[in-house]
């Protein structure tokens, strides 16, 4: 892969990330809760339960329920979004809670429920990874028992290059050679997928390299979870 | 979650001595913190926090049409969203009457007050004008979500710059910035007394919220009032109206100083 010359529109190398911040307990009500900042990509997550599930029809008396809800603030993208739910909304709530509920033990919550809310304050491409991040952030900030951390990032390809963590120019203005294509993922400390998604045009074998990259990133992303959750308990300054 | 009545009979004792669980005077805010810049692609925008609480607002301008009634002026929308995230009280799915009202209070304390110059906002009578769109999100709610929600507006309205207008295709050109939104120096500020017992304090914790009997929002400037709105059941007497009256000035002046010192 000849990758050297490729520059991207801020400067960065193909497999170079973006500058990530992240700090756990940003909503003091929340019983956990975490921002995870990827460039100019704003995620909070607060973290509600488990508790009750109301109404009661809606309860699973076999395991608890996790129920996300992702909102991309109306402000938070060039073009004011219209307030309230809609269809890309709604599809990236659920597959927040895909991506997360393979490392919660449910069972042990019967006909209860996880509330996971995450807001985007600032939209600048990869905003559901940064909303499963910060999410994952807060279930293990609310102290709920998880067999892992869920960590995410979109790898891709611009024209023949492929990259990681696709920010809001090249997934949606890109369009040189042979355009864009953004695979989001998310997976567990082990590097098993929980959710991947893909848009756009890729051969097979670049597809497994792409990912396999992205899967060696996402233990970077890792660490910088693990060390905001550490401070958060005094654990590291 | 609820705050149990033992509480509300204390804060009623207390208040009746003149005295609040966090030794605030009645017309004492907590501390007000103001962050300004908090989404780039936000034309302005503020983090507001007083106390614990935490409200974010986001201006977005784009061209529309003029409303028949205002040929010559820009438009206002002010909505606001209470989300779920920000209280474990507050329920999934649309929106309630809280954030409605709350929408309508914070447009009309703008609108009213004359803030906005919105002949200035007017780019082609008849046909094209500037909206200006201010969008309101809880982010915590510890009490006061409402004047929160007031002073982040005021100050993501006066840090906002407007996008450019592109002749060629009559639309905004978010790559560019065309200077301030035209805005009058005298800037309101929304306060909000609630009556607990036979006593009105300002920013109540959330807690003193939950025991007030009735509230009455006043949009003011320096010596006028631009809006008001009473809510909730219990009666106030006349009275009790010229006291909040003669109140709102000190408050206003106690809140637009710290505006003032942190929106620049």
């Amino acid at each position: 892969m000849t990758t050297k010359e490729f520059k991207r529109n801020d400067g960065r190398k193909p497999m170079e990330l973006r500058p990530i911040k992240a700090k756990v307990g940003v909503v003091p009500n929340a019983d956990g809760s975490a921002m995870y900042q990827s460039g100019d990509t704003i995620a909070i997550a607060a973290v509600y339960g488990p508790k009750q599930m109301h109404p009661q029809h809606s309860q699973n008396p076999e395991k608890g329920t996790l129920r996300c809800t992702y909102i991309m603030n109306s402000f938070s993208v060039s073009e004011r979004a219209k307030m309230g739910p809609n269809r890309r909304s709604q599809e990236i709530s659920k597959i927040t809670e895909w991506a997360l509920e393979p490392v919660l033990m449910l069972k042990d919550y019967p006909s209860q429920v996880i509330d996971v809310h995450v807001n985007i304050i600032q939209a600048d491409g990869g905003t559901r990874c940064a909303g499963i991040n910060a999410a994952s952030m807060a279930l293990a900030h609310a102290g709920i028992p998880m067999k892992s951390l869920v960590t995410s990032v979109s790898c891709g390809k611009l024209d023949k290059t492929l990259v990681l963590d696709i920010n809001g120019y090249e997934d949606s203005k890109f369009d040189e050679g042979e355009g864009s294509t953004d695979i989001p993922i998310s997976v567990t400390k082990d590097g098993s997928l929980t959710h991947m998604q893909l848009d756009g045009k890729i051969s097979v074998d670049q597809l497994k390299e792409a990912v396999q990259a992205a899967r060696e990133a996402c233990k970077e992303i890792y660490d910088v979870q693990k060390e905001a959750l550490k401070k958060s308990v005094g654990g590291e300054k | 979650m609820e705050t149990p009545r033992i509480n509300g009979e204390r804060i009623r004792r207390y208040l009746s001595e003149g005295k609040r669980f966090d030794g605030r005077k009645m017309d004492e805010f907590r501390n007000i913190q103001i962050e300004l810049g908090i989404s780039k692609k936000a034309e302005g925008s503020a983090r507001v926090r007083i106390g614990k609480t935490e409200v974010i607002v986001g201006i977005k301008m784009d061209v529309g049409e003029p409303y028949p009634d205002s040929q010559d002026k820009g438009n206002l929308v002010t909505s606001a969203e209470l989300l779920p995230l920000s209280s474990p009280r507050i329920e999934l799915g649309k929106p309630g009457f809280d954030s409605i009202e709350m929408g309508r209070i914070i447009d009309r304390c703008i609108r009213e007050s004359k803030f906005i110059n919105f002949e200035k906002l007017c780019i082609k009578e008849g046909e094209k004008v500037w909206n200006v769109f201010v969008d309101i999100y809880s982010i915590n709610d510890d009490g006061n979500l409402l004047d929160a929600a007031g002073i982040a507006a005021i100050a993501a309205l006066k840090s906002a710059k407007m996008p450019g207008y592109n002749e060629a295709t009559g639309k905004a050109d978010y790559e560019k910035h065309a200077g301030k939104i035209p805005l009058s120096d005298d800037f309101p500020i929304s306060i909000t007394f609630h009556k607990i017992g036979d006593n009105f304090i300002v920013d109540p914790t959330r807690e003193e919220e939950d025991f007030s009997e009735t509230r009455v929002t006043i949009g003011s400037l320096k010596g006028t009032i631009a809006s008001m709105q009473k809510g909730e059941t219990e009666v106030i007497t006349f009275e009790d109206l010229s006291k909040l009256l003669e109140l709102v000035g000190k408050v206003y002046k106690d809140v637009a100083k710290e505006v003032e010192k942190q929106v620049k």
